[in-house]
């Protein structure tokens, strides 16, 4: 019975899977994608995860988890599955599986929907579980100490660099996005400026009026920042309050800046904290609406299966299909990010070691799932209305009229009428080259939900969309930058005892400062790249992103080979050799190629050449400087990161190869057996 | 018997969104505090809340 059940799962699976690959008509419906996805899902927990767990890692429940030996009461807890399943999902889950499939539907819809679900099934969710059970073994060590105590001190250090590095790359192209969708539009600033004192309100009630009392705080920040959507929507009907908000790139920037700085140095219960919670609320509560109005709206995918720019030539990044379309995706099929977070708070709740299904293979699960809503509200725009959203300036033309040509002319028709009816139900001035992916998403978003539950609050939902994404931004934003810190003053402590003194607070202010000029500097110059900046940093995020995934699979793999168990090995080694291609790939595309779209070089050069010639417009030869050096430092950076993923790997290969002659390694950091219900 | 499983459906969500949004993360502090450590006496509950931020942001705790 169950076996029929399965294989009828399989078939309509398959069917699915068929129909959405081989479609070739106009369009094609959402449900289609839906249930392919969720059949592929279904299979690979039901069989791919539980083989994994019972032979590969061979989890034992009789075995005593750190939250039961080490039970304190705080961060080692034993707690439900489903609990710790829901926490887990909230920390994985960010804008990165939003925006990445919002960018790689250029391609159209089908190559990014096949990554995110092979690479999740495959890829993501085995990484994630393999830490998260490698963790829970180590008493809830970090990736870092992982890498260090199993395969030694270079796979230590790799990871920690790799974090510092993917950490501003992160933070930068965040802020990019943020900047983006509030330029020019003074709902969305007003909107976005709003939420702080909210989040500030909110920390003082939880500090101060009812300590801890989390639920009751978020239902109150939630209603205020409703109420700030709606507000920031009659501020922008008014004719001199609306000019304060609508400010240019660069001012944004340095607010970002400024903001990311203040937000790093504060007390966390102050705004960090506050802000975690409003935004866990918000996530949770629209992936779960998201999901109910893409049912019930059932809407058609307009966006063609495979557009012409799989060939490179694509507006929003410039990279041919392979490799770019892995890099692009990123967190929705693969994310390295997650095993810091499967490495550190959530080992230390798990309850039984067969949770790690649960938590590790199914959360990512649900992660890929928000990357398929994501491709799918990008893919049921009109692809011309797509195209003019995230097409920035200097590659389709600075005007409106230039843009609908542009973008008409390769074959997805477009008008400024049909631009301005949309932005004028926006409640907003224009959206051409709103570039970033969050105003594209954000217009399908409101699409689904005005569909699906009223059409009158088009603009609304547009501007809680915007928020929505800003709001958990911003956290991502702040939580990184005090991690960065962290790192830091854990690195010049070597150098100066007292630097490495996290609460010493002259260390807080030069350790902060530095990690925010770090990102800072890039965030700045993507604002002032007439290309967009979206092109360069959402490349060098998904190489960075991959090569804390490669850094995390070696671990992995070395473990299972140190365990005698090489015939094994292929599980984690298959995802690795495809990320070390994948990454090597686009570093070399991304180095080496003399298109100036796709090349660091290539673009620094022909830079130069114009300026040197005098043939760029005066503000764009001020910043042709900055922008030529900003290139090269690009340039470098990827082949840092390539270069520190084959170091890991190198060192795997010498780890395996020792155990294979039966020459001494490291011995396992596992935490010595102890009997479940002996506590 | 079922009947009674209905009945004590909404208590049950309502402890599941409690646990899930750690609005009880100071209550199963005290719990825990009063079987592992009676005799001392525990943090308030502003206390509690405090330290437990402190901890829980000086990790990686949010992804991208």
């Amino acid at each position: 019975m169950r076996k029929l059940l399965w294989g009828c799962v399989a078939l309509i699976g398959a069917f699915a899977i068929g129909g959405v690959a081989l479609h070739r008509g106009e369009t094609i419906n959402a449900m289609w994608i839906v249930v392919a996805a969720v059949c592929v899902y279904a299979l690979g927990y039901r069989f791919y995860s539980a083989w994994i767990a019972a032979r590969v890692l061979a989890v034992d429940d009789t075995r005593a988890t750190p939250a039961i030996r080490l039970n304190n009461g705080r961060d080692f807890v034993p707690t439900h599955r489903w609990i710790v399943f829901g926490h887990h999902f909230a920390a994985i889950a960010g804008p990165g599986p939003l925006i990445g499939p919002t960018l790689a539907a250029q391609f159209g819809f089908l190559p990014g929907t096949i990554w995110i679900l092979v690479g999740a099934v495959l890829g993501g969710c085995v990484q994630d579980m393999t830490i998260l059970f490698l963790s829970t073994r180590r008493n809830g060590r970090s990736l870092g100490q992982m890498a260090r105590d199993e395969l030694g001190p270079i796979g230590g250090y790799a990871a920690i660099i790799g974090t510092l590095v993917i950490m501003l790359i992160l933070i930068a192209v965040l802020g990019l996005v943020v900047v983006n969708a509030m330029k020019h539009s003074p709902w969305a600033t007003a909107t976005v400026f709003a939420t702080i004192p909210i989040a500030i309100l909110i920390g003082l009630y939880l500090r101060n009026i009812r300590p801890g009392r989390v639920l009751e705080a978020s239902l109150i920040g939630i209603t205020l920042l409703l109420l700030a959507v709606v507000g920031g929507g009659a501020l922008n009907e008014h004719e001199t309050l609306r000019t304060w908000f609508d400010l240019d790139g660069k001012p944004l920037a340095w607010f970002v800046i400024a903001y990311g700085f203040i937000a790093a140095v504060l007390p966390v219960w102050l705004l960090l904290a506050p802000r975690d919670y409003l935004s866990t609320f918000l996530k949770l509560g629209t992936i779960f609406l998201l999901a109910i109005a893409v049912v019930l709206m059932r809407p058609e995918i307009k966006m063609p299966a495979v557009t012409q720019f799989i060939d490179g030539t694509g507006p929003i990044f410039g990279g041919s299909l392979f490799p770019f379309v892995f890099i692009t995706v990123a967190c929705g099929a693969i994310s390295g990010f997650h095993a810091l977070v499967a490495s550190g708070t959530t080992p230390k709740l798990i309850g039984t070691e067969s949770d790690v299904r649960l938590i590790g293979y199914g959360s990512m699960m649900l992660e890929s799932s928000v990357a398929i809503m994501a491709m799918i509200a990008a893919t049921l725009l009109d692809p011309g209305v797509f195209f003019a959203i995230n097409s920035s300036p200097g590659i389709v033309g600075a005007t409106a009229d230039a843009a609908v040509n542009t973008i008409s002319s390769w074959g997805f028709p477009v008008s400024v009428e049909q631009m301005d009816g949309l932005a004028q139900a926006m409640g907003e001035t224009t959206l051409f080259a709103r570039t970033g992916g969050a105003p594209s998403l954000a217009v399908g978003m409101a699409s689904i939900f005005s569909s699906a539950f009223g059409a009158s609050l088009l603009a609304i939902w547009y501007h809680f969309a915007i928020m929505f994404e800003a709001v958990f931004i911003l956290t991502t934003l702040d939580a990184g930058t005090r991690v960065g810190r962290f790192m830091l003053q854990d690195a010049l402590g070597h150098v100066w005892k007292p630097l490495g003194q996290t609460s010493w607070y002259p260390s807080v202010l030069i350790a902060s400062a530095l990690i925010v000029a770090g990102w800072g500097y890039f965030l700045y110059i993507g604002v002032v790249d007439p290309n967009g900046g979206i092109n360069i940093l959402w490349p060098l995020f998904g190489i960075s992103n991959q090569l804390l995934a490669g850094i995390a699979l070696c671990v992995a793999t070395g473990v299972i080979i140190k365990q005698g168990k090489l015939r094994y090995a292929w599980v984690t080694a298959a995802p690795l050799a495809w990320i070390a291609i994948i990454t090597t790939a686009a570093t070399w595309e991304k180095v080496v190629s003399s298109d100036p779209r796709v090349g660091f070089l290539a673009a620094a050069e022909q830079l130069a050449a114009k300026l040197a010639a005098g043939t760029l417009p005066v503000e764009q030869a001020a910043v042709a400087p900055q922008l030529i050096f900003n290139q090269r430092l690009d340039a470098l950076l990827a082949m840092l990161l390539t270069g520190i993923l084959w170091v890991v790997i190198a060192d795997t290969v010498r780890v395996s190869w020792r155990v294979s002659r039966g020459l001494p390694v490291l011995p396992s950091s596992e935490a010595p057996a102890a009997a479940a219900h002996a506590q | 018997m079922k009947l009674r499983a209905l009945r004590d459906l909404p208590r049950a969500l309502w402890r599941f969104v409690r646990a899930l949004s750690r609005d009880d993360a100071y209550f199963e502090y005290l719990r825990h505090h009063a079987a592992a450590h009676a005799g001392t006496p525990p943090l308030s509950a502003r206390e509690f809340y405090l330290r437990e931020q402190e901890r829980k942001w000086s990790g990686v705790s949010r992804c991208c």
